[in-house]
């Protein structure tokens, strides 16, 4: 084949112009956004944070109220478990129709005769990547106002909020995945007349599947955390019994909760990073 | 088995065969050799129906294959087993999924399945692995072998598939040369013994000039000449090779009686000369 001699450098403006819009997109934002840090020292916001901080101090370790509280947190984990499933089982069926390596581009489309079967390749690998655009676009957040809306306050709203946003998140992150695996044994599984679901269990998954496993967990920590947000709408957790804590100024309520949030975040991180060590 | 009249194959930056005519009969044992570059590849990728002519007919058992539809195209393709010439396994797997995946030519996407929680057809995976030497590696991953076991694994799911064409993309070029002439006589052996055809891309000329009984020189594309090794003469090889630095210093080589194969090879020029 050709050399490996890389070409002369050549001058190009491009880099410097790229530079140049940043640095005028920042500094556009900062004007528009109103970033102010003189605001941050202000002797009344100052006294606001302090009355805040104050109030937080000592956490409420009421046996009975930690009692109370032990469904919540459960429910926090709950949440978080079955959304992420939730979410892989929507994310990976559209990751593998959003992939344009398994739809209608690349090494596994070469021989192609019936041109039919190409339109019938893109327009599925299309309408996957616009859906997950869709689920991904819209914050876990609104999803969780529109699903308490639809099933009632508690823990299931949140469950499908983060099913459905994750799902998004999950496919088109699969998707990339597939799409950057090592062709060659594709290719060689594709050229001993391997039909398309034995390419994708042989040769796409196997390649696939750490990243996969890894991103997910990855994922999971922060369902975790975004079960916390989503019970301010009132989809169930520890974050409801924040936002009921902080609506009664019971300052000292909520930082017992972030400090339950903070051992169930941390937990889910040693958990995850465990099977990650364990599978790479 | 193959007949190729006038294959072209271009890729957007460059043409990689120009017009390549050859035929080659059911049982054959041919080798292919030329410079890097000269479209060999390109032939062995186009012979195993993943890429298409641009131009010319390739016709495989008689039929056009241009003219197939897809279904037919991926049963022409379980009869055709590919090598190549790095590994194209897959390394996380075990070798016995590996070489079990010579079956997904037949097998239902459920027996696919089930098969990769718990291996089917254990036995026959079990035999590949004997007959090209490495049977304690049935449950090893395939990433933890070397090289040369890699490639015996690449050959065992050869096996598996059963095919009726062999086609070895340079099978021996990451390899060291004792191993190399190992794995070539394997190739021939394990063709001979099932009548299979066997098609090798070479590299090393005196490989294919003492394991062939057909050896095709092929340049910028084309066939430059198609003969038995004994009608092939030092001035052939110096033509097929010219400007091509690194294959003129191993034919340069080869003269001065370097012999890396030892006795497997005997010299190169007192064959054609």
């Amino acid at each position: 084949m050709g050399g490996f001699d890389s070409p002369p450098m050549r001058w190009s403006a491009f880099p410097y112009l790229l530079a140049a819009a940043f640095a005028l997109t920042l500094a556009a934002s900062v004007r528009v956004a109103n970033v102010d840090p003189r605001l941050l020292v202000d002797p009344e916001s100052l006294g606001n944070v302090a009355r805040f901080v104050r109030g937080m101090w000592p956490p409420k370790l009421a046996p009975d109220f930690l009692q109370l509280m032990v469904r919540p947190a459960i429910e926090t984990v709950q949440i978080s478990v079955v959304g992420t499933a939730i979410a892989i089982v929507i994310g990976f069926p559209l990751g593998l129709l959003a992939s344009s390596s398994l739809m209608w581009r690349g090494v596994l489309h070469e021989q192609r005769v019936q041109r039919r079967r190409w339109l019938v390749g893109l327009p599925g690998y299309a309408v996957a990547r616009a859906v997950l655009s869709v689920l991904r676009a819209i914050p876990e957040y609104v999803w969780a106002f529109v699903f308490v809306r639809a099933v009632g306050l508690g823990p299931f709203p949140g469950v499908l909020a983060i099913g459905v946003a994750y799902g998004g998140m999950l496919g088109k992150v699969y998707s990339e995945i597939l799409e950057h695996v090592d062709p060659r044994p594709l290719e060689t599984l594709h050229a001993s007349g391997a039909t398309r679901t034995g390419v994708i269990l042989y040769g796409l998954v196997p390649q696939a599947l750490p990243t996969f496993v890894s991103y997910t967990l990855y994922r999971w920590e922060c369902a975790i955390r975004a079960s916390a947000i989503l019970g301010f709408v009132g989809a169930g957790g520890l974050g409801q019994q924040i936002e009921l804590s902080m609506r009664m100024f019971q300052f000292d309520e909520v930082l017992t909760l972030l400090m339950m949030l903070f051992v169930l975040v941390a937990a889910v991180d040693v958990v995850s990073a465990r099977i990650r060590a364990r599978l790479l | 088995m193959y007949r190729l009249e006038r294959v072209r194959k271009t890729f957007p930056d460059a043409a990689a065969l120009d017009g390549l005519t050859l035929t080659v009969h059911r049982g054959e044992h041919v080798a292919v050799i030329g410079p890097s570059g000269a479209g060999k590849t390109t032939l062995f990728r186009i012979l195993n129906l993943a890429l298409r002519p641009t131009a010319g007919r390739l016709l495989f058992e008689g039929r056009d294959v241009g003219g197939l539809s897809d279904a037919a195209l991926r049963r022409a393709r379980t009869r055709i087993g590919t090598i190549y010439q790095q590994q194209h396994l897959v390394g996380r797997l075990r070798v016995v999924h590996n070489v079990l995946a010579g079956n997904l030519g037949r097998w239902s996407t459920l027996r696919a399945l089930t098969s990769l929680i718990s291996p089917r057809d254990v036995d026959a995976a079990a035999a590949a692995l004997a007959q090209v030497g490495i049977p304690d590696k049935l449950h090893a991953r395939t990433d933890e072998l070397s090289g040369g076991q890699q490639q015996r694994v690449a050959i065992a799911r050869v096996l598996v598939q059963d095919p009726d064409v062999i086609l070895a993309d340079e099978p021996v070029s990451s390899v060291d040369p004792s191993l190399a002439v190992t794995l070539v006589s394997l190739l021939r052996d394990l063709s001979a013994e099932s009548r299979k055809t066997l098609l090798v891309n070479l590299h090393s000329v005196d490989l294919a000039l003492n394991f062939f009984p057909r050896v095709v020189g092929i340049r910028d594309g084309r066939v430059r000449f198609d003969l038995r090794p004994q009608a092939i003469t030092p001035a052939l090889l110096e033509e097929l090779y010219a400007g091509h630095a690194d294959e003129e210093r191993q034919l340069a080589q080869l003269k001065d009686g370097y012999d890396p194969f030892g006795r497997a090879c005997r010299p190169l020029f007192d064959l054609g000369a």
